[in-house]
Parts: C-alpha cells; structure tokens; sequence
C-alpha cells in the first residue's frame, strides 16, 4: 500500500530479503545443530587441555603450538598430502585416459563398463580396507604386493594405492559425463585442420572438462585428507608412524590418549586445510572457465 | 551493504568470543560428583533384603566362553534373586571403551561396567570421581582373602588416580590372563626336542628349528596392529630385568628405568632373533589374527601369545599343542616371570543408586561357583584357578600355568599400562626395532622419554 513518504529502497521491489531466512530456517537449523555447533565447540575445545572427563584447564594456543613444533604431527600432515597425490592426481590421469578412450571408441556395453569403473564407490570403505589388508597379507596375499603394509618405505604408496583404486571410478564416470555434452561439431573442425587424436584432447576435450576437473579433484582431494577408516582398518598409522594421516591422530588422541584438545586442534587445523585446498582448486577451475 | 556487513562480523565475532571465554572451560558442567551418604555404615549383603532394584550392567562378553558364561550366570542370579531385574546392554571390547567414557560422565550412568583397567580409561575414570570405591565390598564379602594381592593391583589406584598397580580396590575381574609359549609339539617332536624348560633350551632349540625347516621363522608373530609384539617383547624382558623393576615401568609408577644394561639385552635379544631369522622380518606386515592361523596350519614352532587364544588353537589343532610359561628367570631367582593380569574388572559408578546391588552382583559373578562355570564355559578363572577342573589338553596347560604363575607372584603387568601414551609409543618403536629402524639404545631413549614426561606430570 503506498504510504505518503515513498521509502527509499535500494534493493529489487517486493518483499523485504530478510523474508528469505525464513524459507530457509528449518535447513538452516539442521545445518547449525550438527554443523556450526559441533565446528565451534572443537574450536573451543582446541583451547583446554581436556581429558574428556574431568574439567579442562585453559591452554591458550599451545595446542596448535604443537601441531607446529611435534614431529609426528607434522608428518601426519605430510603424509594426508602423500595421499592426496594418490586419490586425486593419479585417478584423475587415469580418468582422463580411460573416459577419452571410452568416449572416443564408442565401445559396446560402455554402460556395463561405467558401472564396474564406478563400482568401488558403492562399496563400505571398511570392506575395502579389510579385503585389501587380505590382499596385502605377506603369507597369502597377492604374490607381486605381498608384504607391503609391513614395510616402511611401501605401506603409504600401497595404502595410496587402495585410494586410486577407489576414486579412479568416480572420476572416469564424471568425466565421461562432461565428454560427452562435447558438441560434435568442434571434434570436425578439429579433424579439419588435421589435428590427431592427441591434438584433439589437448584442444578440444581438455579444455571443456575443466568443471568437471575441478568437481574431481575437489571430492578427491576432500577424500584424501580425511581419509580415516582406511588408516584404521589397514595399518593404524604404522610400522611405526609412516602411515599416520591427521584424521587418525583425532580418534587417537580424542578417545585413545585422552588428549580432546589436542584432537579438536587437529582437527581445527585439518578443517582449514581442506578448505584452503577446495577454495583454491576451484578459483582455478572457475577463472579458466570464465576464460 | 556495508552495515549488514559490519554487523554480520560483530555478531561472528561475539559468538566467537562467547565461546572461548574461559567460564565454559569444557567438563565443567558435569557437576561434582555426589557424596554416597552410605558410605560409613555397613554393606547389605543380602540381596533379597533390597527391594525391587534395576540393575544396568555393561558388558562386553560377546565371544564364544565369554558369553556362554555371563548368560548361565545372569540366569542364576535372576533366579535366585527374582526382585533384582539386570538390563544388560554388550558391545564389544573397543566400543564398550568408547562409549563407556561419555556414559560415566552423564547424569544417569550404568551401575555395573567392565572397565579397562589402564590408565586412560579406569585411571581416567578414578581420577573424576566417577567410579565407587570398593573396600567396603572387599570387607564385607571377603574379596581379599580369595583373590591374591598380585591380582587385585590390577584393579587399584590411589585415589587421586596418581598411582597405579597400589591403593584401593575399584574393581574385580573374573578371568586371568597370562602370555605363555604355544609350542606346536608335532615340530618339536620331529626334531627331537621337548618343550624348553630354561632360556638357554630355547635359544638352542629356535636354532635347531631353523636349520630343519629352513623357510620358516620358528617364532611367530603378527605385528601388524602394532600391540602384539609388546606380548613378546614383555616375557623377554622378564628373563633379564627384575620383576619390580617391570612393575614400577608398567604400572607408570616413579622410581625405575628404562635404560638400563637388562633392558638393552632385551631388546638386542629380539634384533638378534631377527637377524638370525628366528622372527620375521615381514612380522610388521602381518596381521594379529592370520599369524596364529597360520601358526595353527602348522607354520612356525612356537607362538608367544596369551591364554586368551586357548579356544581357538586348542579346536584347530587338537594335541598338536601345547601351552608352556616362559623358562624361569634369573633375573627373578628362577622363578617363572611373564607379562600377564587379569581380564576386564568389572566396577560399579559412584552415581549408582543400588551400590549395595550392584555390589552383590559383582560377588555373585565372581563366587567360587561362578569360577567353576568359568571354566566349564572355556575362560580362565581368576581366584580359585587351581581348583577347578580343567578342560582337557590345552585347557589344562593353561590352567596350570596360570595358577603357578599367580602362586609364584610372577605376574607383570602389560607394559602399555605405563602411560596414557605408552601403547601408541611402545608399539610404534618395537616395530621401527623389528624393522632395525631404531637401535636398542634409541628404542629405549623413546620410551625413557614417555616414561619421564608422564611420572614427571603425575607426580
């Protein structure tokens, strides 16, 4: 209704905005209730020195001081960088390879071969711990991987492994799915000015699956860091501490040592590493696309 | 614009700083723990004099022996006791742990629980005031007459949950255990060797054995899940350290040493077995379980486990086996020294409101019947252990083993009750001195350095 005063508006006419915390209110709640919540109390919790049952006593920034100064910790973080290399790096070259090839050759049964790339995903990824650990075992496993989470310089690679395996499927499948919203017309006209199979992917499929890049390697790279169940099931952070990765020291510290704070700084400093890590992967995968 | 903006950062900010303030230090709203006012007067003992009671009990008796003999009991009890009602809630080992940890700090707790008796978990638990002491009981039901003291610092701590292996009472297991030597007798036999009776015995017979079967280690071991070479390397260190200077190591308490000359040849024996490849170089790449199905399919001679896998070795290779204490110790003046304790204590909350029930049924489960079930249902009682019947074969090698052991005080405790830490420390370094990693001498600076940090905050 108008008014005698006309209201100076600066935002579009109709409802005022703050009407849409309403609509997304009950969301919103969920979100902050096993979220929000939960993040600031680890954060206050990365504060004390706190061994889960009797009061906690104020331990300012030494915690994270320790993330910085203790050896072991440091390295737990080298290694969830390790694996980043062989959940994400690895499957997404072999997801390029095998979703060009796919895509190029038009096989038969492409569906069929979808889905057993894809199947690991549907797996628990405490069966696959448990089935690979058999695979690895130095008495019956498998004759050329035999051993390997006995030995200090392998067990991290062969628990890589286990990951590229894993994430290999959901990449061909994603990138797969972008190859083929490719326009025909762009592989003719490539093939006109006598560009090879190569050229071609350089050229023309490369540079159109650069969301889908960017989709990948965020899930992958996600994956990688908080890999927990796979750690736990396989090797528990040995021999020794060479396959200790930030998420496992959490549950160890948490509810082995009885050192809360400790954890709730791991996992503080883990939160901000991924999320620096996703930021970055898609500020490079949006400005090329926008490009 | 820019208003929302600045208000959306103070209010980000002010929640921030709410949280961090030093009142909402994290535990605090637990509350202090309740004064039992029946505390000075005497225990009733009789359970069909308390009324119409609910008993919450926590167990984590799933496996085979295990849970044919706390249902046969429970059974009994409610029997005999139609006016106490038990609700019993199972989980397994590890996540009875877990869980059990938030549940005692919550306002309605269980009333009786298997407790870990280390120091992350009962130590924890003492120290918060969250677990009922149990002298009284102890009097009262002559706990102390029937269970020996080497077994019953297990299950104490001083008050202040400070000291660890001394003090009071706050629990009573009802099996033992005890690390012994499985030897496959069909081995032994083959190469005209009887079960080692002495160190030097063995050391020779481990020879004998590795020139007959060339591509196998003699001794087995699954080191995978970084624990099980601490049930190796503790009965070792028994042949050359005294046991009260084990003792004050495991139980974390001041006054002993890590490194010292007895501990080092300790830990040399076992580079050396490796180097002479009577241990397995591939030991760290093994998991607990296969190793000792394997050793049961017959591959390697002997398996330094504990009395827990009786059942199992015992259905799979029938009287190809046998159950042996390590050779008496020197250290010890001959007697037979080994890592060993009792199984989970079963304790009661000191929030419970049936403390004289919960007691009682803690007696029931542990009465001289209760240990003739046990070991009719394949367990290892704890008190009475050479009274009762044993099983044939194995069963009767255990039980004699452990009944020597706990007659001769051998008994010491496993070494990852130290510290908080020291399971993750000891069972990552044993692996990097398995793997020739870390030199004895490193192997035992890391410890030293556990040891210390630990007895220097406690006190």
């Amino acid at each position: 209704m108008a008014r005698g005063v006309a209201r100076p508006s600066t935002g579009p006419p109709g409802e005022p905005r703050s009407v849409g915390w309403l609509y997304v209110l009950p969301a919103f709640l969920l979100y902050a209730g096993f979220l929000l919540f939960p993040l600031g109390r680890a954060t206050q919790f990365s504060f004390y020195d706190w061994d889960g049952v009797s009061v906690g006593t104020w331990a300012g920034l030494s915690n994270y001081a320790e993330i910085l100064t203790d050896d072991t910790l440091r390295n737990a973080f080298a290694h969830a960088l390790v694996l980043m290399l062989f959940f994400a790096v690895l499957p997404l070259g072999i997801g390029l390879l095998l979703a060009s090839v796919l895509n190029r050759a038009k096989v038969r049964g492409l569906g069929f071969f979808r889905t057993v790339v894809f199947l690991p995903q549907v797996v628990a990824m405490v069966v696959i711990a448990v089935a690979w650990r058999r695979i690895y075992d130095p008495n019956s496993g498998f004759g050329p991987v035999r051993g390997w989470l006995g030995d200090y310089g392998l067990a991290l690679p062969a628990v890589g492994l286990i990951g590229t395996w894993f994430e290999a499927g959901l990449v061909t499948v994603l990138l797969l799915a972008g190859m083929g919203r490719i326009p025909r017309e762009l592989y003719e006209a490539a093939r006109l000015d006598g560009a090879g199979a190569v050229r071609e992917f350089r050229a023309v499929t490369l540079p159109s699956v650069r969301g889908e890049i960017a989709v990948a390697l965020t899930l992958t790279v996600i994956a990688a860091l908080k890999t927990f169940d796979l750690i736990y099931v396989t090797t528990k952070g040995g021999p020794g501490t060479s396959t200790l990765v930030p998420s496992y020291l959490v549950y160890d510290n948490a509810f082995g040592k009885g050192q809360v704070g400790l954890a709730a700084a791991i996992g503080v400093v883990l939160t901000l590493l991924i999320f620096v890590i996703s930021y970055l992967i898609n500020r490079i995968g949006d400005s090329e696309a926008a490009a | 614009m820019s208003r929302r903006l600045h208000s959306r950062i103070a209010a980000v900010v002010g929640i921030l700083g709410c949280l961090t303030a030093a009142a909402c230090a994290p535990g605090s709203d637990s509350g202090p723990p309740p004064t039992n006012s029946q505390q000075s007067a005497p225990p009733v003992t009789d359970p069909s004099t308390m009324g119409e009671v609910t008993l919450t009990v926590w167990d984590q008796e799933v496996r085979g022996g295990q849970a044919a003999q706390i249902t046969k009991l429970n059974d009994e009890f409610q029997a005999k006791f139609p006016n106490i009602t038990l609700k019993r809630v199972t989980r397994s080992f590890d996540d009875l742990g877990k869980t059990l940890k938030l549940a005692l700090s919550g306002n309605t707790p269980p009333d009786v629980f298997e407790a870990n008796n280390g120091r992350s978990d009962m130590g924890a638990y003492v120290k918060a005031q969250q677990l009922l002491p149990l002298e009284r009981y102890e009097a009262a039901y002559g706990w102390d007459k029937r269970y020996p003291e080497s077994v019953r610092k297990y299950s104490s701590y001083s008050p202040d949950g400070k000291t660890f292996g001394a003090g009071t009472l706050y629990g009573l297991p009802q099996v033992g255990e005890v690390v012994g030597i499985y030897v496959n007798t069909d081995h032994l036999r083959q190469a005209g060797l009887q079960p080692p009776t002495t160190w030097e015995e063995l050391q020779t017979s481990l020879a004998t054995l590795k020139s007959q079967r060339p591509g196998e280690a003699p001794l087995v071991l699954g080191n995978l899940d970084k624990w099980p070479a601490i049930h190796l390397f503790g009965p070792v260190q028994a042949q050359f350290t005294a046991p009260d200077a084990i003792r004050k190591l495991g139980f974390g308490q001041p006054g002993a040493s890590w490194v010292t000359p007895e501990n080092t040849n300790a830990a040399q024996t076992l580079v050396d077995w490796v180097d002479q490849g009577y241990l397995d170089k591939q030991a760290n790449g093994l998991g607990y379980d296969p190793a000792w199905q394997a050793f049961s399919k017959g591959k390697g001679s002997y398996l330094v486990a504990g009395t827990w896998l009786q059942a199992d070795l015992s259905k799979a290779m029938g009287d190809k086996v046998a159950f042996v204490l390590p050779p008496p110790s020197p250290a010890a003046g001959a007697k037979p020294v080994s890592t060993g304790g009792t199984g989970l204590p079963w304790a009661v909350s000191s929030k419970s409101q049936h403390p004289d029930a919960a007691a009682a049924y803690i007696n029931f489960i542990t009465s001289s019947d209760a240990m003739k079930v046990l070991a009719q249902t394949d367990n290892l009682p704890v008190a009475d252990t050479t009274q009762q019947t044993a099983p044939a074969g194995l069963g009767h090698d255990v039980f004699t083993a452990f009944g020597t052991v706990v007659q001769q005080d051998g008994l010491v405790p496993y070494l990852d009750y130290a510290t908080p830490t020291f399971s993750d420390t000891l069972g990552a370094s044993l692996q990097d001195l398995i793997a020739k990693k870390k030199t004895p001498q490193e192997f035992l600076a890391t410890l030293q350095q556990d040891y210390d940090s630990f007895v220097a905050k406690n006190g």
